[in-house]
């Protein structure tokens, strides 16, 4: 049995899905972050004035592309890994010799993909708007994939516990969404009163927002060794539970 | 060599519902077998189980030697799985559904190619092979079913009622496609409604009810237990009376029809005389039902007789 063949494939499936419907899956990220760079960034931004030494439109530059990495992948993983176990394709895997954790790495990758490609699309969107110099390409690029892949994983875990359609929209809608605005896309959490703070500091997504920030314009308000160690942490966690689930077969198996 | 063994199989469902009470099946090498049983007697569970769809309560099951738990990927690569329901990405095309499907089994893509464009070729689907597998009819979605479970050549072929709800045009040229892999050698395990498909196509037969096998052996040994045949005769003239002969069981069904249980040691012969001594002409004359789904409800019966005390 030749693993990497079955991870190519499923792999490129996902990668054939999600650009067969590119105006689903790229173009909306385009125009909702071009009408975030515009309105927060160059209509209020410019009356805000500087944040942490930078103009407000540089300020808000990573956490716009982060956010749109965050939500994207995530939206490729639960939607497609549902959708395939709704239409029961899933047992075109179950029924071949593929490991379960073949199967993981390739949804996983599918999400990462997507989610990086629309992190790069908003990059370029946001070059209109702000010059955007990197400050350490690596710490921007491995704090990009480290977190593209960490909510992949949420993803999966979302999908396969997921019953109906209703409920791969909740945790998007009502945890990632809250939780992204609430990690300090738009401000410092130096900004806020000492009891917020605190409570921001409780926000996984605040330390990956600030990492990159970091990584592309050289501010943050945490500690960039601290972030890699959550979002290192979280990786590891959900995969381990991911692959359970799996070799338990929950939500895919009677 | 078993293509099949399957050992105490059991599967207790989160409800408490017992679909297998511990089953054993052997399955050899080149056969081709029926499986059959009413709905809900458990053997969508036994093929759920065989395929790694649902998980087994305990037992065993090994696929050509190889055990399903400990030797996975051997056992999976030789088992092929055509499923009662359409179950592939409908928004994909015919050829990408298939060449996928070998790429799950490790199969490199030059040979996947070949062996998809072998196996369209033989389902007849080889010029639909760049259409959106939702435009297919019903019977085209049943032959793509049957080439992704043959792209990466199986030796073990699991076909879920294939022609449930096909027309019979189909039906028939399935029975020729399923003939044809045996004869090339690849063993097939059927699962059908219809009795006559199980009768004219499989050699041995397996009947499960209520989570037990309840019948293992092969078809005209099965067969050659019935005692009695019933036939329908269609006469010239309606029947005022209806005839009365000894060792036959004679009822009417219609002005001009008759039902005749006919027992096997009497024949035909001696109705037919003691009929035409009567002077009532028979114009045609048809089997009642099916013969083997007339030993299927009487063992169906005497299983459930069997439980209910």
């Amino acid at each position: 049995m030749n693993n990497t063949i079955a991870l190519r494939t499923i792999v490129t499936k996902e990668i054939f899905r999600f650009i067969r419907i590119w105006p689903q899956t790229l173009l909306p990220p385009a125009i909702t972050t071009a009408l975030y760079f515009l309105i927060f960034g160059k209509l209020i931004g410019s009356r805000i004035g500087a944040v942490n030494g930078a103009s407000y439109m540089d300020y808000i530059v990573p956490g716009i592309i982060l956010m749109s990495v965050i939500s994207h992948s995530y939206a490729n993983v639960v939607s497609s890994f549902y959708s395939t176990k709704f239409q029961r394709n899933i047992e075109e895997l179950l029924v071949a010799p593929v490991p379960n954790w073949i199967i993981l790495a390739g949804y996983v990758s599918g999400g990462i993909i997507r989610g990086l490609l629309v992190g790069l699309v908003v990059t370029l969107i946001s070059l209109l708007f702000a010059d955007v110099v990197v400050n350490n390409l690596l710490i921007t690029l491995s704090v990009a994939f480290l977190t593209a892949t960490l909510f992949a994983l949420a993803g999966f875990i979302n999908a396969v516990l997921a019953e109906s359609f209703d409920d791969i929209s909740i945790i998007p809608n009502f945890v990632l969404t809250p939780l992204s605005y609430l990690g300090g896309v738009f401000y410092s959490v130096d900004m806020l009163p000492s009891i917020w703070q605190t409570i921001s500091k409780g926000n996984p997504i605040l330390y990956m927002i600030n990492a990159f920030r970091y990584g592309l314009i050289g501010i943050s308000d945490v500690k960039i060794e601290l972030a890699y160690l959550i979002t290192g942490g979280f990786i590891v966690l959900l995969a381990f539970f991911s692959l359970f689930l799996l070799h338990k077969g929950i939500g895919i198996k009677n | 060599m078993n293509a099949l063994s399957i050992r105490n199989l059991r599967k207790t469902y989160n409800n408490g519902f017992e679909a297998l009470k511990g089953i054993d099946l052997d399955v050899e090498e080149g056969d081709f077998f029926a499986l059959l049983g009413p709905n809900g007697a458990g053997k969508s569970t036994a093929i759920g189980i065989i395929s790694s769809l649902v998980n087994e309560t305990s037992g065993s099951i090994s696929i050509f030697g190889h055990d399903l738990k400990t030797d996975r990927a051997n056992a999976k690569s030789c088992l092929g799985m055509v499923p009662q329901e359409v179950n592939f990405n409908q928004f994909d095309t015919v050829k990408s559904i298939v060449v996928n499907q070998a790429g799950y089994y490790g199969t490199p893509r030059k040979l996947a190619l070949e062996r998809t464009e072998l196996c369209l070729k033989q389902m007849d689907l080889w010029d639909k092979r760049d259409m959106v597998s939702r435009r297919l009819s019903g019977g085209m979605k049943r032959r793509v079913m049957i080439a992704r479970a043959m792209v990466h050549a199986p030796k073990l072929l699991i076909l879920d009622e294939p022609t449930a709800g096909v027309d019979i045009e189909i039906r028939r040229s399935m029975w020729k496609m399923m003939q044809a892999l045996n004869e090339q050698g690849t063993t097939i395990i059927l699962t059908t409604h219809y009795l006559e498909e199980a009768e004219s196509l499989c050699r041995n037969i397996a009947i499960i009810d209520q989570g037990r096998i309840v019948e293992n052996s092969d078809m005209a040994s099965l067969l050659s237990r019935m005692h009695i045949d019933h036939f329908v005769l269609d006469l010239a003239e309606p029947l005022v009376v209806v005839p009365v002969i000894d060792g036959y069981q004679i009822e009417r069904i219609g002005d001009k029809v008759l039902n005749v249980g006919v027992p096997k040691e009497a024949g035909l012969n001696q109705l037919f005389n003691q009929l035409s001594a009567l002077n009532i002409k028979v114009l045609s004359l048809k089997n009642k039902s099916n013969r083997l789904e007339q030993l299927f409800m009487d063992l169906i019966d005497s299983s459930s007789a069997g439980i209910n005390q």
